[in-house]
């Protein structure tokens, strides 16, 4: 079982419901949960929007979009059913703050769920997860058989009308099968009607042409699991415990070499050298930091210099030439080989890689070939300039972000650590251990 | 096909089908599920169970081997009872995961993707789990056991060697 961890510097939002047994519908509602679906379901579509907008809450799935104005991309009429859409398959390595929040606090994504669905006019909403999580996909179903049970979702929610003019909303809990491209919008989409997880081409988008066609609004599970404390604090108190623009607190995933790894939620803008020094209490073995990976695996790389004034919010780190990404925050120490680590990053990405789109099929197989070679000492000075040749050709050249997922690093990687990946040339052995043996003494 | 009498699942899981392709808009939404559930049961994608959840959908054997194809966790070979499965991924390679995969090798003496000879277990590197901030982390099945250091190997595989005791392996 997954540890909770905890930091003074904490404000527990999200969280606030964590360890205290809120997947029982009973606690939840003890805790206040489903206040904010009936305050929605009186309040309306116009009102929920306008609250989303001021919150400032901003997708937590990587992208940064702004939730309310995704929502209001919906159009009001629309003759084909509208979807909303949770995206639980929580695949970039480096991320596991959905795991907590569908062990702890399944409600909150349920409530959430319903609250999209008001808000755009949505009969049914999909909670989609990896297939790997079927315990958390078990302790999802059996949240939603619970939120049948009291009327909160059916034809009639919260029994607040009759059976002929109340609300329906329908949630269904779908299992995936392993596949990181999944977790992209237009791919899950795919999946979700039984296909394989190849992405679709934009526009339209999917708030127009979504879901077996329909008008769709997607977001990540943690955005959705947010919406209820919007709903419930009020969206300025929301958008306060953030920094400008970007609204509220996130899951930060601390993990690597950091002496107490874990899920911490801290205010959008946090510090991230004090994030590593103090939340996570350092660097473990007394060693020193060499790298961190701010957003998931596929967020470019910064060095220890780059961080000391750095604020984690979308656009503090988009300044710093990286990527707030999935909150999957991975501290690399001095022990660390670079080379192996963008080769474990792009074995990733070559793995997942559908195939759908050349750049990124081809991209990524080469990359991985060149980088092996070039790990095992097989490499030629010619070689990086073409690791970087490579991937600045893959940049925005494909239908999906995975293609630029895999670029993105890898030119991060290059560029800051040449002279490690020099020391790798003609032959000589990696300088460091191998598979870093540091970590579990 | 009449499913009564000739499905090859489980009566529980025949019903439970039966339920799933009603529940979406569109019937085929139950494919991806139907798939991992069957081969839960019946251990891995066999051509029998291809032609059943074929019929069962409406499509074609072509199409499901076509989809299934695509998912990592869905195979068309049967595994070990308690498949092994090891996050070598970034997070948990820092905390020494491949030390980790060496000795599950070691001690099943099987490679990636190997079974052993009685088929109660069989191994496999696999991509991130998403149990990063607990690392390294490995799943056996769906179990999930994180915090893991090689020396703890020998007991997780004692421990469902003796569950695997007095039952047939799936292989």
């Amino acid at each position: 079982m997954p540890r909770l961890v905890s930091h003074p510097d904490e404000v527990k939002i999200v969280t606030s419901r964590f360890g205290q047994g809120a997947a029982k519908i009973d606690r939840y509602l003890e805790l206040g949960g489903y206040a904010s679906a009936q305050k929605c379901l009186a309040q309306g579509p116009a009102w929920i929007i306008d609250e989303m907008k001021a919150s400032n809450l901003r997708g937590r799935g990587g992208a940064g979009f702004p939730t309310g104005l995704k929502w209001s991309f919906v159009p009001k009429e629309s003759a084909k059913p509208k979807y909303v859409l949770v995206n639980g398959d929580e695949s970039e390595p480096g991320t596991c703050k959905d795991h907590l929040i569908f062990l702890h606090d399944p409600h909150a994504v349920i409530e959430g769920t319903i609250i999209a669905g008001l808000a755009i006019g949505a009969k049914t909403g999909f909670i989609y997860l990896r297939g790997e999580y079927r315990y958390l996909i078990e302790i999802m179903e059996k949240a939603v058989a619970d939120a049948y049970d009291r009327g909160f979702l059916g034809k009639n929610i919260f029994g607040a009308e009759t059976e002929a003019t109340g609300t329906e909303f329908q949630i269904i809990v779908q299992s995936g099968a392993g596949a990181y491209e999944v977790g992209e919008e237009s791919a899950l989409m795919e999946s979700l009607e039984g296909k394989r997880g190849i992405p679709r081409i934009k526009p339209p988008f999917p708030a127009v042409v979504g879901l077996y066609g329909g008008p769709t609004v997607i977001n990540n599970a943690e955005t959705i699991a947010t919406v209820p404390h919007v709903i419930e604090m009020g969206a300025a108190a929301y958008s306060a415990a953030g920094s400008p623009r970007n609204g509220g607190t996130r899951l930060f995933c601390l993990s690597g070499h950091v002496e107490r790894p874990g899920v911490y939620e801290l205010p959008m803008g946090y510090n991230l050298k004090k994030m590593i020094y103090e939340v996570g209490g350092g660097i473990r073995g007394g060693h020193k930091l060499k790298a961190v990976v701010p957003g998931g695996s596929s967020t470019p790389v910064l060095l220890p210099e780059e961080i000391e004034n750095l604020g984690m919010d979308f656009d503090q780190v988009g300044k710093a030439g990286s990527m707030l990404g999935s909150g999957g925050v991975v501290v690399i120490d001095d022990q660390t080989c670079i080379v192996e680590f963008a080769l474990r990053t792009i074995s990733f990405y070559q793995h997942e890689s559908c195939g759908w789109c050349i750049p990124c099929r081809e991209g990524t197989d080469w990359l991985k070939k060149s980088l092996t070679r070039f790990h095992a000492g097989f490499g030629t000075a010619k070689d990086i300039d073409n690791i970087q040749y490579l991937a600045e050709n893959m940049m925005g050249r494909t239908f999906c972000p995975l293609g630029d997922a895999a670029a993105m690093p890898t030119l991060g990687f290059v560029k800051k650590f040449r002279k490690e990946f020099e020391d790798h040339l003609n032959g000589k052995p990696c300088p460091f251990a191998k598979h870093m043996e540091i970590a579990v003494a | 096909m009449n499913q009564e009498t000739m499905t090859l699942f489980s009566p529980k899981l025949a019903a439970r089908f039966d339920a799933l392709v009603k529940k979406y808009p569109l019937k085929r939404s139950a494919l991806i599920p139907m798939l991992l559930y069957a081969q839960d049961e019946i251990g891995y994608l066999s051509d029998s169970v291809v032609a059943e959840v074929a019929e069962r959908i409406g499509i074609t054997e072509l199409e499901v081997r076509n989809v299934a194809s695509y998912y990592s966790m869905l195979r068309f070979k049967p595994v070990g009872k308690y498949n092994v499965q090891v996050c070598t991924n970034i997070s948990c390679m820092l905390r020494g995961a491949y030390d980790l995969y060496e000795r599950f090798q070691e001690e099943l003496g099987i490679g990636h993707k190997g079974v052993t000879a009685d088929g109660v277990f069989s191994l496999e590197e696999v991509e991130c789990i998403g149990v990063c901030c607990w690392g390294p982390a490995i799943q056996v099945n769906y179990d999930f056991h994180d915090e893991l250091k090689p020396e703890l190997v020998p007991g997780i595989l004692a421990g469902y060697r003796g569950k695997s005791k007095g039952e047939v392996p799936n292989a």
